[in-house]
């Protein structure tokens, strides 16, 4: 019962830093906003930030680090999804060259 | 064991009647149907948050000029510190769900709905705020009307999720402590509320701080 208990507080512990690490990682998002880069640097920088800040609450928050399959099942079947939108980004940009904003 | 008590299972080869029963009813990713159907869930929800934030990515990068009306951090950022911590007592919740401190469990659960309560409250007077400067979701005084239609539709859902989780919480814990549902039941709930924190993750610096004015 102490060693169940005992694993408890060590699991809470580790709940509190993982907790700490992402309001660091979100302060480190804020810190970027003010940094004077262009937007497509900005972008980039916050976008990585926030995909190490989701991997950690995937993993520990929501225990995926526990389950390897079930973590390779939701991590690849949602990227191919989200890589497959991607699509919609060669027409922005198309837009954004082409008539009538051609430079 | 006689020829007629063995089943061909390709991947497994002959094996007994009772050892197939197992093998076919065995939990997927050994994971319970629950999780597993929540786990399901917020991978076709994280495909429609996906969706969102690449349409409102295509719009932004089409239009010229897009405007950046936020002055200040400390409403997103308080927002954002509320959100991770409901997620951390959600998680001190769960804990004490699975020692067995019943008392304690909902204690947490409720404290994990007060937060929630907390940043819808934030979110709706941060709206009102923008309602207020003459943002709506098919106009606003800063140029493209692009902006209002993503700004509220993107945050919406968001505030959409965090109400539904809300509401889950408090149905969940409650029947959780009069002895209905069972830990699991909140483990689940709780998988859900820390995706709505993933989510927002991915708002905040994608409509929000991109749209810092400086």
């Amino acid at each position: 019962m102490a060693s169940a208990g005992t694993h408890q507080n060590a699991s809470i512990g580790r709940d509190v830093a993982v907790y700490v690490v992402l309001l660091v990682l979100a302060a480190i998002q804020f810190f970027i906003a003010y940094q004077d880069i262009t937007s497509s640097q900005m972008f980039t920088r916050m976008l990585t930030v926030a995909i190490i800040e989701g991997g950690v609450a995937l993993l520990f928050f929501m225990h995926l680090s526990q389950n390897r399959g079930l973590m390779y099942f939701v991590v690849i079947f949602t990227v191919a999804v989200i890589f497959g939108m991607q699509y919609g980004w060669t027409d922005a940009f198309r837009v954004v060259n082409g008539v009538p904003f051609g430079r | 064991m006689s020829q007629a008590s063995q089943v061909d299972l390709s991947i497994h080869g002959q094996v007994s009647r009772s050892d197939a029963t197992e093998i076919m009813t065995a939990p997927t990713f050994h994971t319970p149907a629950k999780k597993m159907a929540m786990w399901l869930f917020i991978i076709a929800d994280s495909a429609t948050f996906a969706g969102c934030l690449v349409a409102y990515g295509f719009i932004r990068n089409a239009t010229p000029n897009w405007p950046r009306p936020f002055h200040s951090i400390t409403n997103v950022a308080l927002m954002t510190f509320i959100l991770l911590t409901s997620s951390l007592t959600m998680l001190i919740g769960i804990r004490s769900a699975q020692r067995g401190d019943k008392a304690g469990a909902f204690r947490w659960t409720m404290i994990t709905a007060v937060l929630g309560i907390v940043f819808a409250v934030l979110h709706i007077r941060e709206w009102l705020g923008m309602i207020g400067e003459g943002a709506t979701l098919f106009h606003n005084p800063w140029g493209t009307p692009a902006f209002g239609a993503a700004f509220f539709s993107i945050t919406g859902l968001h505030l959409l999720h965090v109400t539904g989780g809300v509401v889950a919480l408090i149905a969940v814990g409650i029947s959780f402590n009069r002895g209905g549902y069972g830990e699991d039941d909140l483990e689940v709930t709780g998988l859900y509320w820390h995706f709505v924190d993933l989510v927002w993750m991915f708002v905040v610096p994608l409509v929000y701080l991109l749209n810092l004015s400086h």
